[in-house]
């Protein structure tokens, strides 16, 4: 997908204004969120969890390169075959390469965000395979021709009227008003499409490195027939979805669904463990599993190393004030909210992607409900200050800073100021408390007023209280 | 093209990580040593229960996600449960069931209107019928290990999956049933955790049941094997 982070606050600006997407994200507050929550407190352990999680990714992450290794020699001793691909082109070139080994003419597709990532689905047309996504949120913005919005809601920025239409556009046949019409039809369409394919395309949650296992962790089960019902399978994945042994994998279970939908489990946890086997009645002939980087290991040499922590559970978005203001199509690539404001300027370059980690408020919400606690502000504070020595934001907003930081590092001529401005504001607000508009700030003032200064300046007041 | 991928990207992994030649050996010890010995982290309280208060938990906890539990006293009890069942929902009798020799003494030879055929499962099975190797007490979840009596199908592609679970198999955590799973020789090729039927909240984050895999689940906790 070709990404337009660098169109953001236009993007924003658009999503503001769209009262279904705004409908439909107002779902989340509702949803989601207060299910978290309710998961969590269910679970006397679960923040003992999230600190055990937190430590064993890092530990994994300090010694990816032997469980990379460790993974490898187990999944080969079972019969699955092991691809690794440092870029996206890399990638995209071993998964058509075994499709049209594998003769395919049509692949189906469970959700996996390193798929999009890498650009598969527009690889595979590109070579005339058709592929049809099986996990139900995919398959409408697949129908609808769009990126997916949200980590585990690919099409949670469709509202139950726009996929009715959607549905009886491409199904044929009357709208559909019912949740459960819908469904049906879904599985009516799709379950011919499982037949069809010699290739099923997965994603991991994780790998284990003990037993060589691919984990999938899904509500609908469509992992389970993608990779069950078709002769291979192919699984395209991160090189940081690594965990030691199942005993660990359980530690990332327990706080995974509890922190994405707040259920206690999700419907399918599935370990696949190799190929078929020799006496097995069903099962896919061949596993080929492929190890992506694209970057991976770039951002584990720096700065950002703990971002690799992440398991994709969508927390950081669901609780994010920006992201439910705008969704997440505005970020404008695969990764959205706190987590693609972290991860897309290493993956599309900051100049593409710098202003998604100036579009937050530094609230602290997605890092306190993270599940492997990335610290998320930390992190897009790093990139700021990378575009900041790049000189990426506009001229306006440098000197703005650079004069800001100029009295900020003189204290009496920041008092000064700051008594300066406020009398100013104060005056400029005749007296009413509030301030319609401001100079070069008509961007607050245009929807809401600004409160002016009363009763001095936060320095004098605090020094009279001293007093 | 892999191989050489493969060498640059733990190449790159090394050397952030600023590899010391000299402890590198017992590096490498230390983590085939925590492989080899895998030990479980925090298990939570609520798993850690036995006996009867296990079983009702699972029992609880499988309800709360629109699982159907009965307790049968005896194996040769399933096709009674299972008739009555696919009556209730209006279903034909008929079904799929893996062809593992333990639901030979299931009852079925005493229901001579049920149509049952053995093996995996296709796309016209409305109802399919399997055995699950342990039920997690934590979160009502069933464990489903693949092999050639058990074929994965059965418990994914029919709209009703009904899957027998001998009471001495509810164990209280996930690690306890991986325990298992280890005694027998490690995972097979699919090992399913079941918790609940399948649902998606894809429409409007409303959950509606029945995406891909079953819409309805029933699970028959057998109290004794008869394996007399």
């Amino acid at each position: 997908m070709q990404p337009t982070s660098v169109r953001f606050d236009h993007q924003a600006r658009r999503a503001l204004a769209d009262a279904e997407l705004q409908r439909a994200l107002s779902a989340i507050r509702t949803g989601w969120q207060p299910a978290r929550a309710r998961a969590a407190a269910a679970l006397p352990e679960f923040d003992a969890l999230r600190d055990l999680a937190r430590d064993l990714k890092d530990h994994v992450l300090a010694h990816l390169d032997l469980y990379l290794e460790a993974f490898e020699a187990a999944a080969t001793a079972v019969g699955a075959r092991v691809h690794w691909a440092r870029d996206a082109a890399e990638a995209r070139e071993i998964v058509l390469g075994l499709c049209e080994a594998y003769g395919a003419r049509s692949v189906t597709k469970s959700k996996s965000m390193v798929a999009e990532e890498i650009g598969l689905a527009e690889a595979l047309e590109g070579r005339g395979i058709s592929r049809v996504e099986t996990d139900l949120g995919e398959y409408i913005i697949q129908l609808a021709h769009e990126p997916p919005s949200h980590l585990i809601g690919p099409a949670v920025h469709f509202t139950k009227e726009r996929i009715a239409k959607l549905f009886a556009e491409h199904h044929g046949g009357p709208e559909l008003t019912q949740a459960e019409a819908l469904v049906a039809e879904a599985r009516r369409v799709l379950r011919q499409k499982y037949f069809e394919a010699e290739v099923g395309i997965t994603g991991a949650n994780f790998l284990v490195a003990e037993t060589g296992s691919v984990i999938t962790v899904t509500n609908e089960g469509n992992a389970e027939l993608t990779q069950g019902l078709p002769r291979h399978h192919i699984v395209v994945t991160g090189i940081e979805k690594l965990v030691p042994t199942m005993e660990d994998a359980f530690t990332f279970l327990r706080i995974l669904a509890r922190s994405a939908t707040g259920q206690e489990f999700s419907a399918y946890t599935t370990v696949i463990t190799g190929p078929k086997r020799a006496e097995d009645l069903d099962g896919p002939e061949t596993l080929d599993i492929v190890l992506v980087d694209n970057g991976r290991s770039a951002l584990h040499a720096g700065r950002f190393r703990e971002i690799l922590r992440c398991i994709r559970c969508g927390a950081c978005m669901n609780h994010c004030p920006v992201y439910l203001a705008i969704g997440g199509h505005a970020y404008g690539w695969t990764y959205v909210g706190p987590m693609g404001a972290v991860l897309t300027p290493q993956f599309v370059g900051l100049e593409q992607a710098w202003k998604l980690p100036e579009a937050s408020t530094f609230c602290g919400r997605c890092e306190e409900v993270c599940p492997v606690r990335i610290p998320l502000p930390r992190l897009m504070r790093f990139w700021r200050e990378e575009a900041w020595r790049r000189r990426l934001p506009p001229a306006v907003q440098r000197s703005g800073l650079r004069i800001w930081a100029f009295l900020a590092t003189r204290p009496r001529l920041y008092r000064l100021a700051a008594r300066l401005g406020s009398g100013i504001l104060a005056i400029l607000s005749r007296g009413r408390g509030r301030l319609r508009w401001l100079p070069g700030a008509s961007g607050w003032t245009a929807a809401r007023d600004f409160p002016a200064p009363e009763g001095g300046t936060f320095f004098s007041r605090y020094q009279r209280g001293r007093r | 093209m892999s191989e050489a991928a493969r060498t640059t990207i733990l190449a790159r992994l090394a050397a952030a990580l600023g590899r010391d030649p000299a402890s590198e050996r017992r590096r490498k010890e230390e983590i085939a040593a925590r492989l080899a010995v895998p030990t479980p982290n925090l298990i939570p309280a609520r798993a850690q229960v036995s006996g009867e208060e296990r079983i009702e938990l699972f029992l609880r906890m499988a309800r709360a996600v629109q699982t159907d539990v009965e307790r049968l006293a005896h194996l040769s009890d399933v096709a009674t449960a299972t008739t009555r069942f696919l009556r209730f929902h209006n279903l034909p009798q008929r079904l799929v069931a893996v062809p593992d020799p333990l639901l030979d003494r299931a009852g079925f030879d005493r229901q001579p209107l049920m149509r049952l055929r053995r093996g995996t499962a296709n796309v016209e099975d409305a109802v399919g019928l399997t055995i699950a190797e342990a039920g997690v007490a934590e979160t009502g979840t069933l464990v489903l290990m693949s092999s050639p009596l058990r074929p994965t199908l059965v418990a994914f592609l029919p709209e009703t999956l009904i899957v027998v679970l001998p009471i001495e198999d509810v164990v209280g955590a996930y690690e306890e049933a991986w325990q298992r799973i280890r005694a027998r020789g490690g995972p097979s090729r699919s090992v399913n955790f079941i918790t609940g039927p399948s649902r998606t909240g894809d429409i409007g984050q409303q959950i509606t049941l029945g995406a891909h895999g079953p819409k309805r689940l029933l699970v028959l906790l057998v109290e004794r094997l008869d394996r007399t």
